[in-house]
C-alpha cells in the first residue's frame, strides 16, 4: 500500500511538472539541405529564428534529412518527443508526414510544397511564381543577346511553373526573348549547378536564373561577366557584380501566424497558398546596375500583383507547340497551376 | 625517449582482437567528444544523447533495425563478390534494379494474393538485380574490362533508368506531376511484425544471412570461391571453373542488393520514387570491409552504423549539432577501426636500452 501511495505522489508531481513545462511550446523543423546552403533551407530557418524569438516558444531543427524513410523517422521522433507543431519543408516529406500524422492526432503537422492534408495536417507553399514573373521582367530588360539561361532543378510542376512565369515576365518587356532550360536533377550540388550555368553561357545566354539552393550559377555568371537572378534568399554577396535581384522567401510572418493560431486554439487544417499579398514571397533589393526606369516598372507591377489587379497566368498563354493552353480573357485556376507540366512558348528545352 | 619495435604476432589473437576493436571505437568517440567541446556542446551529454537516440529505447532500437535491413542485405551482396576478390562497387545500381523489378511486379499484378505477389516481387527483384550484376561479370571475363569501373558506371545508368520510369510511364496520374508511382496495393506490402515498427524484412535478413554462412562453409562451390579468392592461378590449376564463379558471385551479389531494393520499396516507402536511392549501396562497401566479410559481423556492423545515423538525428534535435557531425563521426570510426587492423597482426615492443 505504501508503495502505491509513494508512486501516486511521484506521478502527481510528475504531472504537475509536465503541466508547468507544457507552457513552453515546442516547434520542430525538418530541412532537406544544410541551413548553410544560403538557399531554400536557409530561408526556412530564418522563419524558424523569428518563431524562436516569440515568447514561450522553443524551436529545434534537423537538417540534411533525406526524403523517404529517413524523414519519416525524424518526424516520428519529433512527435514522440512531444513537439506541438512540426514543419516539414520538402515535397518528399509528404507521405511520411501523413503516416505520422495519423498516429499523433494531437500534434499539428505542417507540410510545405505538397498537396495532401489530414485533420491535423496542413499543406502550405508560397506563390513564388509571382516573384519569378517580376525577376523575369528584370532579366528581359537587361539582356542584350535576348537569350536567358535557366538552371532548373527537377521537372516537377513547381519548377516548370517558375520557368513559365519567368518567361512570361521577360516576354512582357522584351517579346523576342527566349529562355533556355538545363535540368540538373539536383536541389543542392554547387559544382553541377555551376557547370550547368556555364553550358547555358556557352549557348549565348547573358542572364542566368536558377531554381537550386546553391549560389553556383551566380558565380558562373559573375566569372563570365554577365548578369544573374538568384533564388530563395538574397544571393548578392556571392556575386555582387552580376546579381540583379532574386525572388526570395519570407516565411517569418506565416510561421508566426501558425504558431499563434495553435496557441490560441484557432488553428485548422487547410491548403494554404499565400503570395505577395501576404508578403511570403518578394523580390530581393535590386543591384546597382538595374536602371531606375526598370526598377520603377517592376515595382509598379509588384504592387499590381500584390493587390490582385494582375494575375501572372492570364490568357492567352500558348505552349511550345503554339496551342492555346490558357484562353484569352481567362485566368488559370490553382488546379492548373499545381499540375503544370508544359512549357510556355519561348522556352527552349523539354519538360522530361 | 622510449622507442618501439614492430613485431609480427606469433600466435593469433582470436577473440581477444575485439579489445583492439573496442579501443579503436573508444578512440573515435573520444575524438568526437573533443569536436563537440570545440563546438561548445557538453561532450558527455552529447555522446549519451547519441547512444540514447540510437539504442536507448524500444523506438530507437526499432528505428536502427529498420535502417539496418537494406544496409545488411547490400553488404552481404558485396561481401559475396569481395570474397572472390571481385570488386563489385555496383550494389547501388543493383539495389535500384531490384526496386524497379519489384515495382514492375507490384504494378502489373496488384490483385494477386499476398504470398504469390510478394514471391513474384522478390523473384523479379533478384532477377533484375542479378542480371545487372551479371553484365559487368561477363564483360570482365570476355573482354577483360575492369569490373570496378563498369559496376560504378552502371550505377548511374540504373539510377537514370529508375528516374526515367518514375518521371515517365510509371508516374502516378494523381500526383500532380510529381515523380512517383502509385501506392502499392495492400498485397504488395511487406507488413510490420506485430505492434512493432519493424517490418518482416528482418526475417528475410536472418534467413539470407544463415544461407550465406551455410553456402560458404558447407558447399563445394562455397569452398571453391574461397580458394579462388586466395589465389586465382592456383584455383585455375586445380580445375576450378573460375569464369563461371565470377559470373555466379556477381549474380548472387546483384540479387542480394536487388532484394534490399525490393524491401525498401515494398516495406518502407510502399511505392517507387527517386528518393529511394540514399546511398545504401556505397555504405554497404564500408560495412563489408569493417566486418571483414563475415556475415555475423556484417549484421552487427550494419546495426551499429544504422544506429549511429539514427542517433545523430537525436543529437541534432536535442543539442542542435549540425548534420555534418554524423559524417565526421562515421569517418573517424572507419579510420580508427581500419587502422587498428594493424595491431591484430603486429605488436609494438619497447626497445630496451643497452
Amino acid at each position: 500500500m505504501r508503495i502505491i501511495k509513494v508512486m501516486s505522489v511521484v506521478l502527481c508531481s510528475l504531472g504537475i511538472a509536465f503541466a508547468a513545462m507544457a507552457k513552453d511550446m515546442n516547434v520542430g523543423f525538418v530541412y532537406v539541405s544544410p541551413i548553410g546552403d544560403a538557399g531554400y533551407s536557409f530561408a526556412h530557418d530564418k522563419g524558424r529564428l523569428a518563431v524562436e524569438e516569440m515568447d514561450g516558444v522553443k524551436t529545434a531543427y534537423v537538417e540534411s534529412v533525406k526524403e523517404g524513410p529517413d524523414s519519416e523517422r525524424v518526424i516520428l521522433n519529433m512527435a514522440r518527443k512531444g513537439y506541438d507543431i512540426i514543419f516539414a519543408t520538402s515535397f518528399g516529406y509528404m507521405d511520411p508526414m501523413l503516416k505520422v500524422a495519423k498516429q499523433f492526432p494531437n500534434t499539428v503537422f505542417m507540410h510545405c510544397s505538397g498537396f495532401k492534408k489530414a485533420e491535423n495536417m496542413s499543406n502550405y507553399f508560397g506563390r513564388m511564381y509571382q516573384a519569378r514573373y517580376l525577376s523575369g521582367m528584370v532579366a528581359g530588360a537587361m539582356t542584350k543577346s535576348k537569350i536567358l539561361g535557366y538552371v532548373a532543378a527537377f521537372p516537377i510542376p513547381e519548377v516548370i511553373r517558375g520557368i513559365n512565369a519567368f518567361t512570361l515576365g521577360a516576354q512582357a518587356v522584351n517579346p523576342e526573348v527566349s529562355v533556355r532550360v538545363v535540368w540538373t536533377k539536383t536541389w543542392y550540388d554547387p559544382a553541377t549547378e555551376k557547370e550547368a550555368a556555364k553550358s547555358l553561357l556557352d549557348a549565348g545566354a547573358d542572364v542566368i536564373a536558377q531554381h537550386q539552393d546553391s549560389p553556383g550559377p551566380q558565380e558562373a555568371a559573375q566569372e563570365k561577366g554577365v548578369y544573374s537572378i538568384g533564388y530563395n534568399s538574397d544571393m548578392s554577396t556571392f556575386a555582387p557584380k552580376s546579381h540583379l535581384t532574386a525572388p526570395v522567401w519570407n516565411w517569418a510572418p506565416y510561421y508566426k501566424q501558425i504558431v499563434n493560431q495553435v496557441k490560441e486554439g484557432t488553428w485548422k487544417a487547410e491548403s494554404a497558398w499565400p503570395g505577395m499579398d501576404a508578403g511570403i514571397v518578394k523580390l530581393a533589393p535590386f543591384g546597382p546596375m538595374v536602371p531606375q526606369d526598370v526598377q520603377d516598372t517592376v515595382t509598379a507591377k509588384q504592387a499590381e500583383i500584390a493587390s490582385g489587379a494582375f494575375k501572372v497566368f492570364s490568357g492567352p498563354v500558348k505552349d511550345q507547340q503554339g496551342a492555346v493552353k490558357i484562353a484569352d480573357g481567362t485566368v488559370a485556376n490553382d488546379e492548373t497551376l499545381l499540375g503544370m507540366t508544359w512549357f510556355v512558348e519561348g522556352v527552349v528545352g523539354t519538360t522530361e | 625517449m622510449q622507442r618501439f619495435r614492430i613485431i609480427k604476432r606469433q600466435e593469433r589473437l582470436g577473440w581477444r582482437s575485439c579489445f583492439i576493436l573496442l579501443t579503436a571505437i573508444a578512440l573515435a568517440l573520444l575524438l568526437s567528444a573533443v569536436m563537440l567541446v570545440m563546438r561548445g556542446t557538453p561532450p558527455v551529454e552529447g555522446i549519451l544523447t547519441l547512444f540514447k537516440g540510437a539504442f536507448g529505447s524500444r523506438w530507437a532500437i526499432e528505428d536502427s533495425l529498420i535502417k539496418a535491413i537494406p544496409i545488411f542485405l547490400c553488404s552481404l551482396g558485396v561481401a559475396t563478390a569481395f570474397r572472390l576478390q571481385i570488386w563489385n562497387i555496383g550494389a547501388e545500381g543493383q539495389f535500384a534494379l531490384g526496386a524497379i523489378g519489384a515495382t514492375w511486379a507490384a504494378l502489373t499484378f496488384p490483385e494477386l494474393p499476398k504470398p504469390v505477389l510478394l514471391s513474384m516481387m522478390i523473384g523479379a527483384a533478384c532477377i533484375a538485380g542479378g542480371v545487372w550484376g551479371m553484365i559487368p561479370a561477363i564483360l570482365r571475363q570476355r573482354l577483360g574490362t575492369n569490373e570496378i569501373i563498369v559496376t560504378l558506371m552502371m550505377n548511374y545508368i540504373a539510377i537514370l533508368l529508375l528516374e526515367y520510369l518514375v518521371y515517365g510511364i510509371w508516374k502516378d496520374p494523381a500526383s500532380y506531376g510529381f515523380p512517383m508511382t502509385p501506392m502499392f496495393s495492400e498485397q504488395a506490402i511487406v507488413g510490420k511484425i506485430g505492434t512493432s515498427g519493424v517490418n518482416s524484412g528482418i526475417f528475410h535478413c536472418l534467413v539470407l544471412g544463415v544461407l550465406f554462412w551455410i553456402f560458404f562453409t558447407f558447399t563445394r562451390t562455397g569452398f571453391e570461391l574461397k580458394a579462388s579468392g586466395d589465389s586465382v592461378r592456383a584455383a585455375r590449376y586445380a580445375g576450378i571453373p573460375y569464369n563461371y564463379l565470377v559470373v555466379l558471385v556477381m549474380v548472387l551479389s546483384g540479387a542480394l542488393a536487388g532484394w534490399a531494393g525490393f524491401l525498401e520499396a515494398s516495406a518502407t516507402i510502399n511505392r517507387l520514387q527517386p528518393s529511394i536511392m540514399v546511398g545504401y549501396g556505397y555504405t554497404a562497401i564500408v560495412v563489408a570491409w569493417l566486418a571483414r566479410l563475415n556475415p555475423l559481423n556484417i549484421a552487427i556492423t550494419s546495426f551499429l552504423l544504422a544506429g549511429l545515423r539514427v542517433g545523430v538525428e537525436s543529437l541534432q534535435l536535442d543539442m542542435q549539432v549540425p548534420a555534418a557531425f554524423g559524417g565526421m563521426i562515421e569517418g573517424l570510426i572507419l579510420m580508427t577501426v581500419l587502422a587498428s587492423g594493424f595491431f591484430v597482426h603486429y605488436k609494438m615492443v619497447p626497445v630496451r636500452k643497452q
